[in-house]
């Protein structure tokens, strides 16, 4: 199916993050790669389940839509949840230059040459 | 391209990843998500929209008149090229309406494939007309249905009202060869593009 309605899960999307939004959040591209620190949660923080499963899964570096697409949840609470782990110093978010603001021929012809050989 | 230029930019050389950025666009059904998934790995992303004027009276919200989000699902795919650099593919929602409002898909991409259905040629209109007035470079593909007529690619693009420079590639997104040829006609069509704006500047 090339598109669908999703009804989504029975809470409301934002009840993970108590309500709040992450208009104000503009350190979390879509493709910013997100990395566990390795720093434990200090132990007055009280983190929700979705936060230690989101920080457990950095271990491997994923992208801020990889995160959302792991664990089902819409990209703007995922970026509420990342916000909470980044400002603890639990993981660090690096945004990847995108090419197209930099294209380079080199790295074109790089992007190419790895499509033919997939 | 467009001259915003945000502060992430002064990120580059920390780690050196890079990331390409490429969108899929066309009409409902017209073999969006089939394309991402020839070449990686689909996977699903939703978001919360908010609903604008524009939706109401086009979506019935009678009953539910409090809802001021919508959800928004679509297929996205990441491609690792090699260590460091990662090409996400993108298909837009299929609900123009909505995909325009999130203009977050197209900031920072390399540009489009949009895909073109020649018995709905009207449904990709709307994802033309977007990349056209954005500036980002895109190619049209399309993709071939049993059943419908086969079209010169020249008659394609007087129907499309194309410019000259746009490619047009005949594909079946459903094969993996020709999904990736789409690909890279993309990615030679921004080689050429950008080429001679280095050299003698932003001209048309």
């Amino acid at each position: 199916m090339d598109e669908e309605w999703v009804d989504g899960p029975v809470v409301r999307p934002y009840w993970v993050t108590g309500g709040r939004t992450a208009d104000d959040r503009d350190d979390l591209d879509l493709v910013a790669v997100v990395r566990a620190t390795g720093v434990g949660p200090p132990a007055k923080l009280l983190m929700g389940p979705e936060h230690e499963d989101i920080l457990a899964f950095c271990a491997t570096a994923p992208s801020v839509v990889e995160v959302a697409s792991q664990f089902d949840l819409a990209l703007g609470v995922v970026r509420v949840l990342l916000g909470d782990l980044l400002d603890h110093g639990l993981i660090v978010a690096h945004t990847p230059a995108p090419v197209a603001r930099f294209p380079n021929e080199r790295i074109l012809k790089e992007v190419i040459d790895g499509l033919h050989a997939l | 391209m467009d001259s915003m230029r945000s502060d992430g930019a002064t990120d580059i050389g920390m780690d050196a990843v890079m990331a390409v950025k490429i969108l899929v666009a066309g009409g409902f059904g017209v073999g969006k998500t089939t394309l991402v998934g020839a070449v990686s790995e689909i996977r699903p992303l939703r978001t919360e929209e908010a609903l604008t004027e524009k939706s109401i009276g086009v979506d019935d919200t009678s009953g539910v008149e409090g809802k001021t989000t919508t959800t928004v699902a679509m297929d996205f795919g990441r491609i690792t090229l090699r260590t460091g650099l990662s090409l996400y593919l993108f298909g837009t929602p299929g609900q123009d309406r909505f995909w325009f409002m999130w203009d977050e898909l197209a900031q920072g991409a390399l540009g489009a494939v949009v895909l073109v259905d020649t018995r709905r040629l009207g449904d990709c209109f709307a994802s033309i007309d977007y990349f056209e007035r954005r500036g980002l470079p895109f190619i049209v593909g399309v993709n071939c249905f049993e059943g419908a007529q086969v079209y010169d690619t020249e008659d394609v693009r007087i129907a499309l009202d194309l410019d000259d420079d746009v490619p047009i590639v005949v594909c079946d997104v459903r094969e993996r060869e020709s999904a990736k040829q789409a690909l890279i006609t993309l990615v030679e069509h921004v080689l050429l593009t950008t080429r001679p704006a280095a050299t003698v500047g932003s001209a048309l």
